[in-house]
């Protein structure tokens, strides 16, 4: 199977590998997948608690070229976004940037659910209770 | 350096022809076109004596006693649908079980699978941590049904060397028929059906730089005399065991593979090991928790399987693949979408098996090229692992296993 140019890329210069501490103000960490099923990916973004706005994105990921790619391109994406504007970003949105064959759909649905629970642990940690409930 | 890109560590998947074979079988595609079944004219005659030799120095490579015992098929799959179902049709009357291991190749396993909806019950023994099958356990699968016990005789992915002469003697004590697949081993490793009990073997030209497209079946014709039903019907060719006109260029790049292969044999396992001995102590010097796949002391002597921890395979692959081919037990790798079944028999975790990657060296691989794969998997591995999240966990001290994963 051949790769597309924007995975290639992404696996040989990915944008953002890293962690922050996450105990960090404004930091929020998804971590999800599973070993045994050869993919996990670890992504944090960094929100700038005035704002709302996330100044700052990082991932690692255990999986194959098209999971690095789909976090790493993940993490791209979500700098300079607010948090509702980031819940936005579809695994589709993702299939068709990276142009993902259909057995490699599931990194880009791995990713969207990197996004979702960096986006929940933040919230969890920062956000007031009724904000969260005036947001939905 | 004179190196030469991409550089092929990948002949347990498949080898290139050796250019002494191409040039044995060129004259059989124009001039030597004959049909060796036409009986009545000289093109006739040369096919068929050009066939005959071929089958003699495939006979002599294993062993066998009449080069008639050597029945031609189309590759290694072949031969092993022929082998299992021949015999399984053939001895309905006696029996209808089958015993075998959890680590045979796709051929074996999808055949059992189809004889299992048949009514045929097979029995997959697992194998111990090492790869190898422990003999006692064949012989506690063993019922009064069995007709055939089938054990491949190395493995295709971490390169494991069975215990073929017990086996052998385990069923000539039982009076069943041995079957191995002996693809990987074949023209790599000494081979003799007499002395090893073997009643059929498996084998394929295309992994002993031979062509692709031709294979053979042993099937011994005395003590036991093994019946087989054929699969293909037409003129009877094969002594009615595999229909079909013979692929004489074909057969005459295998014949001129199995010569090279008993000439060569010894000096060129000698290289290889030597070869594979020093990418194995590069790699397991230089990268903490990598794991040797398969008993070091009963591998095929060309073979090298790691699994590194906190890596997936495809991942190291795909690092490498613009200057390397190698390949790995990643799901992602396979047809299945699976991780590799062979690395978890083993016992070890799912994730090492999406970690796993195979080297297979041959006849052409120079130090030079051994020396480039070792340094640059390193580095890839090294890349990779500053980027997984696994590995990062496990340096802080977690235990991966005490961590609740949420899959998708």
């Amino acid at each position: 199977m051949a790769y597309s140019d924007k995975v290639v890329d992404h696996y040989n210069n990915p944008r953002n590998v890293g962690s922050f501490t996450k105990d960090t103000p404004g930091v929020g960490t998804g971590l999800v997948g599973a070993p045994e099923c050869g993919d996990v990916m670890k992504l944090q973004i960094k929100v700038n608690l005035e704002t709302g706005v996330i100044e700052d994105a990082k991932f690692k990921t255990f999986g194959c070229g098209s999971a690095i790619a789909s976090s790493s391109l993940a993490t791209e994406w979500l700098k300079g976004k607010t948090v509702d504007e980031a819940a936005k970003i579809k695994n589709t949105d993702i299939v068709n940037e990276l142009k993902l064959p259909p057995v490699k759909i599931h990194c880009s649905v791995l990713a969207e659910d990197a996004i979702k629970a960096a986006l929940a642990d933040y919230k969890d940690k920062h956000a007031p209770a009724t904000s969260g409930v005036a947001s939905k | 350096m004179g190196l030469k890109f991409p550089i092929f560590m990948d002949a347990q998947s498949t080898t290139p022809c050796d250019p002494r074979v191409v040039e044995a079988m060129l004259p059989y595609f124009t001039e030597k076109f004959g049909h060796p079944a036409s009986r009545n004219h000289p093109f006739g005659w040369e096919a068929e004596g050009a066939v005959d030799a071929a089958r003699a120095k495939i006979a002599g490579l294993i062993g066998a006693r009449d080069p008639k015992e050597l029945v031609f098929t189309s590759g290694g799959t072949e031969a092993i649908n022929l082998a299992l179902k021949g015999v399984a049709e053939m001895y309905k009357e006696k029996g209808t079980h089958i015993v075998t291991t959890v680590i045979e190749q796709r051929a074996s396993l999808d055949s059992f699978k189809r004889l299992e909806r048949q009514g045929v019950s097979v029995t997959y023994v697992p194998v111990q941590p090492d790869g190898l099958v422990d003999v006692e356990e064949i012989r506690k699968a063993i019922t009064d049904k069995t007709i055939l016990i089938s054990v491949m005789f190395a493995n295709n992915e971490i390169g494991t060397i069975q215990d073929i002469p017990a086996i052998g003697r385990l069923a000539k004590e039982k009076g069943i028929l041995f079957h191995t697949d002996a693809t990987q081993a074949f023209g790599k490793i000494p081979i003799d059906v007499e002395a090893m009990g073997i009643d059929l073997l498996s084998c394929t030209a295309h992994l002993v730089y031979g062509p692709k497209g031709v294979g053979a079946l042993y099937v011994r014709r005395k003590a036991p005399r093994v019946r087989i039903a054929p699969m293909m019907d037409g003129g009877g060719h094969e002594r009615g065991m595999r229909s079909g006109t013979l692929p004489v260029p074909l057969i005459v790049g295998f014949g001129k593979a199995a010569e090279i292969a008993k000439a060569e044999m010894g000096t060129e396992s000698e290289r290889l090991a030597k070869l594979r001995d020093r990418l194995q102590d590069m790699i397991l010097s230089s990268v903490e928790e990598a794991f040797l796949n398969g008993r070091p002391d009963r591998r095929l002597p060309h073979n090298l399987n790691i699994s590194f921890a906190y890596v997936e395979g495809e991942s190291v692959l795909m690092g490498l693949n613009k200057e390397t081919a190698l390949s790995s037990g990643s799901a992602c790798t396979s047809s299945t979408l699976e991780p590799s079944y062979v690395i978890a028999a083993l016992g070890a975790s799912a994730e090492l098996a999406h970690s796993s990657i195979r080297f297979s060296l041959h006849r052409f691989t120079t130090a030079e090229e051994v020396e480039y794969v070792g340094q640059r998997t390193i580095e890839v591995i090294k890349r990779l692992r500053e980027m997984s999240p696994l590995y990062e966990l496990a340096k802080e001290g977690v235990d991966l296993k005490t961590i609740k994963w949420k899959a998708e």
